[in-house]
């Protein structure tokens, strides 16, 4: 049987690593092949030696039965096979025709033919059901939107074998529900295409096949009818993966914060939270459940003082922290996880040790007058390192280079050690792989157990069902209804999260 | 990952020494196609300034100046300013220092001489504070305002020295011996250059910023914020205060770069044409060295050599002392492209494997 894509036996070393060991990776006409793995695992390298911007120290490619060196990604476009990268290349201020005949622009007596553009563009566009207008420009177009014009990009340069790199961990579950149909028209034309991911739902729904690679190494390839999640799951991280629920008793404390009638603008002025009350307790996890864009940033960023509050006022502790400044807010006792790791929650260019003192630097034993104390913040960071399972080759090496993980890990590891009455957490595990996603969790769970409160922000209802006690669901800048996660579902909560609460309630 | 991180420690120390080669080599080249001897050319630059006591002297004069104005750029730079005014902040200061010395000419040498350097600190503070603030509050770029600012200061100081301070030979008059930092010592022992014991202060400014930035709570928050303002905030700090205290301290070191030629190297201030570039050479230092004190000090030491050595390889080898220029430039565009460096280095080093 011949394949459209076949990797050999693909080697390739970093200096000191062995990043793709022995892979073998067959790709039938037709299929959607999943390349599932850790981070770290080795996926983007292998895609990267097939895209040609890496060659394999050993290891033989085929393409349609012919073995081929693909030396650069010009080879690459030329064999067929796309890349729809994972952060979007695309020009804001052009249009998505512009953007989609840039590099190969048809031409009429030598000038740029946009009128032939716009025509192919839409002619693709209507063939996959893609839904995208060539005249819009990029600035104005949604994430999702996007997305689809890198596809619209391969698929103009004549590729029939699409690689899509992560391509959900952007887009917002109506949107990856889209996603899933293009994909799906996309083969049924005859196109091949290999999913690069970590989630196993996106795997099971859509993919034909799987290649599970760990440690740099194919473990196995499945037909995904004849697999289950779990042992999926199981391949990817290589031990049985413990999935943490939330099964106590609920038993709230004291309150711990007091939301009431808030009022938040916008940048534009828009008030985007609306008059929203809410009351988390010690010892327990509220999980807040919404679509994105219903208030829920704007929300997190006024409880830690980092956008103005226009009415309402929030207590924490019981102490007014309405529009107080974020230092004193987090002095009062707020651990914030945010929801953007990289502009947010770290200085990438700082050591991991840096890192970890960045909320605590300014207070004894820290420093004393001003003057930091190294040795002390060392001690503290190798601590962490080492209680919070953070894999980095020392406290001095830079955040910026830590995996995804390991730099939420870090974060997680600073917020929790100051042990704080409240903890936020805004999509704690976005972007992460089933390892890190136990071990967050977990942690969360246990701040919880310790009788902390916990407010837990995902677009995840899983995240958000396993390991809320309740559930408060918000639409346009209110709680429109608060659940007790044992007593509902992702049915009712897709409902109430639509905005639909008197159907729910007499239905 | 580690080796790649040893590596990038490795190459700030060697992308700069290969630049500085090639800038000579480079220079060598324009010589050699001029009719030149570059032999000849580097030899006298050598011999006198480590071999004739005046050169000697001249060169680390030289230095003094150089090691503050870099420190100033370096400052800013690490905490993600980028400060272009530093020339307009030396030429405050140096007239500040001036002034207060030849206004309050009674006082004692104790208190004259640290309130003379000290109010140049505050005048080139003062000239970074403005475009500090602006940046913090009004988000207007630094470095469109602090070259604006170089004009101001420029014309703010000839002006005032015309009208307020004027003496024969358009300067000002000379600041008295109780607020000179000139040494009759230093200047013997140099065969009569114009050393002078501002050396000791630039040395001390080196150790204060590398203190300050590495070793202070206030030095983590200004580096923080540079790197990234928007964890920092996150993280309770208070993003434009810090950008506007970088910029005074950017502009206080430049400030106390110019007190450095107006009680040491001059004695007075001279109204100046056009811009003297010490404040913009320190731009070039703060590259060369990396942003790092013990860099700077070294960079500036380059910058001196080539400076004083020129003058004598051009009376030895003949050669016009415009070609130290080109080399300086030359030096500065390969920092600046030292991703180029990089790259052929690693090239190199994975055909070696």
């Amino acid at each position: 049987m011949s394949f459209v894509i076949e990797m050999r036996n693909i080697r390739k070393e970093f200096p000191g690593v062995v990043a793709n060991d022995n892979i073998t990776l067959q790709v039938e006409k037709g299929e959607i092949h999943a390349l599932l793995g850790e981070n770290g695992a080795g996926k983007s390298t292998l895609m990267n030696v097939l895209f040609g911007l890496y060659q394999p120290d050993k290891g033989e490619i085929y393409v349609k039965g012919k073995k081929v060196h693909i030396s650069d990604p010009n080879v690459a476009n030329e064999l067929g096979i796309g890349m729809v990268h994972q952060h979007f290349m695309l020009i804001d201020k052009f249009t998505v025709a512009e953007n989609i005949i840039l590099g190969s622009e048809p031409t009429k007596y030598g000038q740029l033919n946009l009128k032939e553009a716009i025509k192919v563009v839409q002619g693709l566009s209507d063939k996959y059901n893609l839904d995208v207008n060539p005249m819009e420009k990029v600035e104005n177009i949604s994430v999702g939107m996007q997305q689809r014009v890198e596809i619209l990009k391969t698929l103009y340069r004549g590729s029939d074998i699409l690689i899509f790199d992560e391509p959900t961990a952007v887009l917002t579950p109506q949107e990856i529900k889209e996603l899933m149909n293009i994909m799906k028209t996309l083969v049924q034309e005859g196109k091949s295409i290999i999913l690069i991911t970590h989630k196993l739902k996106e795997i099971m729904e859509v993919c034909h096949r799987c290649t599970v690679i760990r440690l740099g190494k194919s473990i196995d390839t499945v037909h995904i009818s004849e697999a289950t999640p779990d042992q999926l799951a199981t391949m990817m991280v290589g031990r049985k993966v413990d999935i943490k629920v939330n099964d106590q008793a609920y038993d709230p404390k004291e309150t711990v914060l007091d939301i009431r009638g808030l009022k938040v603008l916008d940048s534009r002025k828009v008030s985007t939270v609306d008059g929203l009350d809410l009351k988390v307790h010690g010892h327990e996890i509220v999980g807040i459940a919404g679509v994105d864009g219903n208030g829920q940033t704007e929300l997190v960023e006024a409880i830690a003082g980092l956008r103005k509050i226009k009415e309402g006022s929030i207590s924490l502790n019981g102490q007014d922290v309405t529009n107080k400044r974020t230092r004193k807010i987090t002095e009062a006792g707020l651990g914030y996880i945010p929801e953007d790791r990289h502009k947010h929650g770290l200085v990438l260019d700082f050591s991991v040790r840096e890192n970890i003192v960045l909320q605590t630097y300014y207070k004894n034993p820290y420093s004393k007058a001003g003057i930091l104390n190294n040795k002390k913040i060392t001690k503290k960071a190798k601590e962490l390192i080492k209680e919070y399972d953070v894999r980095t080759p020392s406290e001095l090496t830079l955040a910026r280079s830590l995996s995804g993980g390991n730099q939420q890990k870090a974060i997680i590891a600073r917020e929790i050690d100051r042990s704080p009455e409240l903890l936020i957490a805004a999509q704690p595990t976005r972007g992460l792989d089933v390892g890190a996603i136990e071990f967050i969790h977990g942690k969360l769970l246990a701040e919880r157990n310790k009788g902390k409160a916990v407010l837990l922000v995902s677009f995840e209802l899983d995240e958000i069902l396993n390991l809320s006690d309740r559930i408060a669901v918000i639409y346009e800048g209110k709680i429109i209804d608060i659940v007790n996660a044992k007593e509902t579902n992702e049915n009712e909560l897709g409902l109430l999260m639509a905005g639909h609460r008197k159907a729910v309630k007499e239905g | 990952m580690t080796k790649i991180l040893k590596n990038s420690n490795w190459f700030n120390i060697v992308v700069p020494m290969i630049a500085v080669l090639l800038g000579l080599l480079v220079g060598a080249i324009i010589m050699l196609l001029t009719g030149y001897n570059p032999i000849l050319a580097y030899q006298s630059i050598l011999e006198s300034v480590f071999l004739q006591p005046y050169y000697t002297g001249e060169t680390i004069r030289a230095i003094i100046p150089l090691i503050l104005t870099g420190l100033a750029v370096a400052f800013a730079f690490r905490t993600g300013l980028f400060n272009i005014g530093v020339e307009g902040q030396l030429l405050v200061g140096w007239f500040s220092a001036v002034a207060v010395s030849i206004m309050f000419s009674g006082l004692p040498k104790l208190i004259l001489l640290p309130l003379a350097i000290l109010v140049s600190a505050l005048a080139g503070g003062l000239w970074g504070f403005i475009p500090g603030l602006l940046k913090a509050r009004l988000k207007v770029h630094e470095v469109i305002i602090t070259i604006m600012m170089n004009y101001v200061a420029l014309y703010t100081t000839n002006y005032l020295i015309k009208h307020f301070l004027y003496a024969e030979g358009e300067k000002t008059p000379n600041i008295p011996e109780s607020a000179s930092l000139a040494s009759t010592l230093l200047s013997n022992i140099s065969q009569g250059s114009r050393l002078h014991w501002g050396i000791i202060v630039a040395l001390l400014a080196a150790v204060f910023v590398w203190f300050l930035l590495w070793r202070t709570t206030k030095g983590y928050e200004l580096r923080a914020v540079g790197y990234n303002p928007h964890a920092s905030r996150y993280a309770g700090m208070n993003v434009n205060n810090n950008i506007v205290l970088s910029m005074v301290i950017s502009g206080a070191l430049a400030g106390v770069a110019g007190s450095m030629e107006g009680l040491g190297t001059y004695q007075y201030m001279m109204i100046n044409s056009t811009f003297i570039g010490i404040g913009f050479n320190g731009i070039a230092v703060a590259l060369l060295g990396m942003n790092t004190s013990i860099g700077v000090i070294i960079g500036a030491t380059l910058f001196a050599i080539l400076q004083t050595g020129s003058i004598t390889m051009q009376s030895t080898a003949g050669v016009p002392t415009e070609i130290v220029s080109i080399i300086i430039a030359v030096i500065i565009f390969f920092i600046g492209s030292s991703y180029i460096i990089r790259w052929c280095l690693l090239r190199l080093t994975k055909g070696g494997k």
